[in-house]
């Protein structure tokens, strides 16, 4: 189906995510690459080692989820921006994703912004809480935005409130509470 | 007209292929001469912003644009190579003479000894009534006027092809601002990386696999195109067209490699659909038939950028050899062929390895 939707699975998703308990334990990185493509910067982008050495260049990255910090350098880094950071448990309503984002204006925080699925159906609506800009070697913005409790694995892109750039979409979904 | 230039090596093309290949032959001791039509460095590197994948030895995680003003930086710092830009090579005689057309000088000749050809590839189109309405281009034309000259192309955008480079420039018309209708496939399967398709999935744009436009319409500008679902055969189904108000609509159907010089040159030359048409046989080393001659990059099979870096780097260090003996000439060949093979290791390159090993094993 990946290959034909461009969407990966569940049962793909399943395969990448961190165990429950360590999804309880604080921000921690999703790796939703699923091809053997030749890559591998984020191998080399993160500080703590918790993505293993490529034996090939081809390898799928591995993930020591035990030993990701939930940084985020490995999303600046990824050229398939490929790479999320989720915080199911920001606070009693709210969870935390932060994902790549390339396009302008970047938001700033505190922008209120459309929540988008992986098929870029809106899900909800989300509040920005950092934005990392790119720094000298061209890295990919890393946006922070806190989303309703239990979307942390659903959200994958933002929207600017009132855009539209993709095929005509419903909008609809949970909201943010205030 | 002017006299005749003569480097040690001549090196057609300044894109990554061009570039890798002209460094290179000027590291091995050559005088260089690089040429290339268009006025900047870079060839199709000069619009691509987005990041490239490769590994993290060889420019990985680096945007494409970057990665042409790096290699353009250490050119133009090498003292032994001296670059014609805006300069169109049009003929390459028996006697080794290349005949350029350059801009404001009217018509030079340059009689290298070593001549590597790195022309990249030009753009397929397909045919369909209403081809010709203005607002129908290719993709890389679509890149060029956005990521070099800074002018939208549309509004409303339907890209034709799955490949990276459909999915690629999707993605930068949407970062454009261009609503993007739809993407569409001919094949079965997305042909592009899985990671390019989810990034303008979840911006919104559908990916209809099986799919093709049946035709074009408008007055004087595309005004709306036609789609369809294909059948087992490649059909189109009756009663599946769609009409889609676009006035943009970009073709990504392939390309194929720019080998004029190299036919020019007697280089034998075979029929490998999986390299994208005709490509010259050649050596280990990247020489075609015709001694003295290499081919480097897209114009020896469309790939990608970071097989034709390496390969121009091949090619240009082959010819210094030819030129002067190096130490350690055959280590460096072995290190390079092992990163091309590298490169090309994984499923999505199956075609490309099916098309060199054909070339490779005289099957064409
Ligand atoms: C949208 C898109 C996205 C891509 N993304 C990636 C990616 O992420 N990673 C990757 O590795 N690759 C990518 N590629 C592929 C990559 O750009 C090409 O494979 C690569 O540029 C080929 O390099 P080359 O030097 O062979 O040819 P080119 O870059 O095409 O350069 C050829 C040069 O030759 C010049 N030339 C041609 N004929 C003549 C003549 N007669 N006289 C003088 N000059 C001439 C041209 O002006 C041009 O500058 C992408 C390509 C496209 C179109
Ligand atoms: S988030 Fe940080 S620690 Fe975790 S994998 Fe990415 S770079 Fe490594
Ligand atoms: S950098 Fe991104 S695309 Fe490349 S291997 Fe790592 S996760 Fe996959």
């Amino acid at each position: 189906m990946l290959r034909k939707t461009g969407v990966p699975t569940d049962d793909l998703l399943r395969q990448v995510t961190p165990s429950e308990e360590r999804l309880r334990r604080g921000p921690v990185a999703i790796f939703e690459c699923f091809e053997r493509i030749p890559c591998d910067p984020c191998q080399h982008a993160c500080p703590t080692g918790a993505v293993q050495p490529f034996e090939d260049l081809n390898d799928l990255p591995r993930v020591d989820h035990q030993l990701c910090t939930g940084c985020g350098r490995c999303i600046q880094a990824c050229p398939g921006l490929a790479v999320f950071v989720v915080q199911e448990d920001l606070d009693e309503c709210s969870a935390l994703v932060g994902l790549p984002y390339e396009y302008c204006p970047l938001p700033a925080p505190g922008d209120v912004v459309t929540l988008l699925d992986r098929q870029g159906r809106a899900v909800g609506q989300g509040r920005i809480k950092k934005v990392v800009r790119p720094g000298n070697r061209g890295e990919t913005p890393v946006v922070w935005v806190i989303v309703p409790r239990g979307l942390a694995m659903t959200v994958r892109h933002i929207r600017p409130e009132g855009e539209n750039r993709g095929a005509d979409q419903p909008t609809g979904g949970h909201h943010l509470p205030v | 007209m002017t006299s005749v230039l003569e480097p040690e090596v001549a090196v057609v093309g300044a894109g990554p292929a061009g570039m890798a290949a002209a460094l290179a032959a000027a590291e091995g001791g050559a005088d260089v001469l690089l040429i290339d039509r268009e006025h900047r460095l870079g060839g199709q590197l000069v619009k691509q912003t987005h990041k490239f994948f490769g590994s993290s030895d060889q420019e990985a995680g680096i945007r494409g644009i970057h990665i042409a003003e790096r290699l353009g930086e250490r050119i133009r710092q090498h003292a032994a190579i001296r670059i014609w830009l805006g300069t169109t090579v049009i003929a390459y005689y028996p006697d080794g003479v290349l005949l350029a057309e350059k801009a404001g000088h009217g018509l030079v000749k340059a009689k290298p000894r070593c001549l590597v050809v790195a022309t990249g590839a030009a753009e397929r189109h397909l045919a369909f009534a209403g081809n010709d309405l203005p607002g129908v281009y290719g993709a890389g034309a679509v890149q060029t006027l956005m990521n070099v000259h800074g002018v939208l192309p549309g509004q409303r955008a339907l890209m034709v092809g799955a490949g990276n480079i459909g999915l690629i420039v999707s993605y930068q018309l949407l970062q454009a601002g261009v609503q993007v209708v739809e993407v569409i496939e001919a094949a079965e399967e997305i042909g592009g990386y899985a990671v390019h398709a989810a990034k303008i999935r979840r911006a919104g744009v559908p990916i209809r696999t099986r799919h093709s436009v049946l035709k074009v319409e408008g007055d004087s500008c595309v005004e709306q195109a036609v789609v369809a679902r294909l059948d087992e055969g490649w059909k189109p189904i009756p009663g599946t067209e769609r009409v889609l108000q676009v006035d943009l609509v970009c073709l990504a159907v392939g390309l194929t490699p720019l080998t004029e010089i190299l036919w020019q040159a007697g280089c034998r030359m075979v029929w490998v659909p999986e390299l994208g048409g005709h490509v010259p046989v050649r050596s280990e080393t990247l020489e075609t038939t015709v001694p003295g001659v290499w081919v480097a990059g897209d114009a020896a099979g469309v790939e990608e950028a970071s097989t034709a870096m390496i390969e121009g780097e091949l090619a240009g260090l082959a010819a210094a050899h030819r030129l002067r003996p190096l130490k350690e000439f055959d280590e460096r060949c072995r290190q390079l062929r092992q990163a091309l093979a590298e490169l090309r290791a994984g499923p999505l390159a199956a075609k490309v390895r099916r098309g060199l090993a054909r070339l490779e094993g005289g099957t064409c």
